[in-house]
């Protein structure tokens, strides 16, 4: 079973579509103990980081998650879900994120046409397990500039290069929404799909 | 670097597809999810489905027709026409939109594009502006699928839009829109020279060189009907095309 974190601010026909295209039966999920206990979970993620963030405070879902991050268990996030594992963002100053990956997240200069729609090129480290090279779909306007360590990742360029998606072990955090990035997106989270996670790299 | 997307429109009324359609291959081309499924074979980079039932009840089966095109698409799909407030954006985002586009409703009451943008995020709204020259100069917005032409200027309601909580403008050309003979060029460097959104250029194309044209004018991706329900330019050939052009596309 792969739950989907409802957190009341996200769109997610697009994700629960894709899943299902995959055979994964998708499951709306808002309970602490049926997230902690899924083989799979994903974090989807559009709106604001506070609202979402207070969406998982509110239901309790805090912990749930950090402990899937922290066993390093099949996880994967999406978009806003990708900036919730950070520190704070510049969205809304003040609101701790997750706090999983010691980093802020950065809102695009002025300048640089925001929010950062369409496809745009990802370009993984050497040594990605899960990531490949491809055109990916992003819609954002803040981003996380440089992959934390104990991470490999991919970047992409909107102006300067900033984070295109994370992975370690099984644990996938994607700036882009591989949900609704054509055959490319779906071969990704077929990968992700076929993690057991019982090992996390370190 | 972002990528120029190439984003076929599909007019859909009474839940089918009613702009001449001359697709190979399929048994009914007047399925807005068959046709949504070639597109994105042939390397659409986003859908846009236009609702232009003339009445309320025909729009009944849109949630529908959201719904069949999303189970079939891996790509972003764009769904208007007829959004009057924030519950019907809701109901076709949970049906299966990633985005929806707002003209009328927005120019009556712009505090819809704020009150859409805090509940989903601006990515998801898109302010559909019907632009037609206007007989002072420049040009004006018009609603009501062009009945109504309010002598708004153009450039300062994408202004106002994209501050009240636009995430992205889909600007069609009212006097290009159908002709073939181009984009509004002037327009579309008016209106993406004023704001920091991305701007879909729309109306009046029919070959590639529109397509480089209207980016080098500044849109950020180019939207088109005609050219591709009619069989005259695969999505992959025009895509081809404008690489040689110098234009980035996805491959």
């Amino acid at each position: 079973m792969v739950a989907v974190i409802e957190t009341g601010t996200a769109n997610i026909a697009s994700m629960l579509a894709a899943l299902e295209r995959l055979g994964a039966g998708p499951k709306l999920c808002r309970d602490a103990g049926e997230i902690a206990a899924a083989g799979h979970a994903v974090l989807p993620g559009v709106g604001s980081f506070k609202a979402a963030m207070d969406g998982l405070e509110r239901l309790g879902l805090r912990d749930a998650i950090t402990k899937r991050f922290k066993e390093g268990r099949p996880t994967m996030t999406v978009c806003l879900g990708l900036q919730l594992l950070c520190l704070e963002s510049e969205e809304d100053p003040g609101c701790a994120g997750l706090g999983i990956i010691p980093e802020k997240v950065v809102r695009f200069p002025e300048g640089l046409c925001v929010p950062h729609m369409g496809w745009n090129t990802v370009s993984p480290a050497p040594g990605c397990r899960l990531l490949s090279e491809g055109y990916a779909y992003f819609a954002n306007s803040y981003c996380l500039r440089n992959v934390p360590a104990g991470w490999r990742g991919a970047y992409t360029t909107h102006g300067a290069p900033f984070v295109a998606a994370l992975e370690r072990g099984a644990l996938l955090a994607c700036q882009f929404h591989p949900e609704l990035s054509g055959e490319w997106g779906l071969a990704l989270m077929k990968r992700w799909l076929g993690e057991t996670g019982t090992t996390c790299l370190q | 670097m972002l990528t120029v997307r190439i984003i076929p429109c599909l007019d859909v009324s009474n839940g089918r597809v009613v702009k001449g359609v001359k697709f190979q291959g399929l048994r009914d081309a007047g399925v807005p999810a068959d046709l949504a499924a070639v597109y994105e074979r042939d390397g659409a980079d986003e859908l846009v489905i236009l609702d232009v039932s003339a009445t309320p009840e025909g729009r009944g089966t849109q949630l529908e027709v959201v719904r069949a095109v999303r189970a079939r698409i891996s790509i972003p799909l764009c769904v208007g026409g007829g959004v009057r407030n924030a519950d019907t954006a809701f109901k076709l985002l949970n049906a299966g939109a990633d985005k929806v586009g707002i003209n009328t409703a927005a120019v009556e009451d712009p505090a819809i594009l704020g009150e859409l943008a805090a509940r989903f995020g601006r990515q998801c709204v898109v302010l559909a502006l019907d632009a037609a020259s206007a007989a002072s100069g420049g040009w004006e917005v018009v609603t009501r699928s062009g009945k109504n032409r309010t002598g708004i200027d153009a450039v300062r309601w994408a202004e106002a839009a994209a501050k009240a909580g636009a995430g992205e403008i889909l600007l069609t050309s009212w006097d290009r829109d159908g002709t073939k003979q181009g984009y509004d060029l002037a327009l579309i460097s008016a209106i993406a020279g004023a704001v920091d959104v991305p701007v879909i250029a729309s109306g009046g194309a029919a070959v590639p060189e529109h397509m480089a044209d209207a980016v080098k004018a500044g849109a950020d991706a180019v939207l088109a009907a005609s050219i591709f329900h009619e069989g005259e330019y695969t999505v992959r050939e025009l895509k081809f095309d404008m690489a040689r052009l110098g234009v980035e596309v996805r491959k």
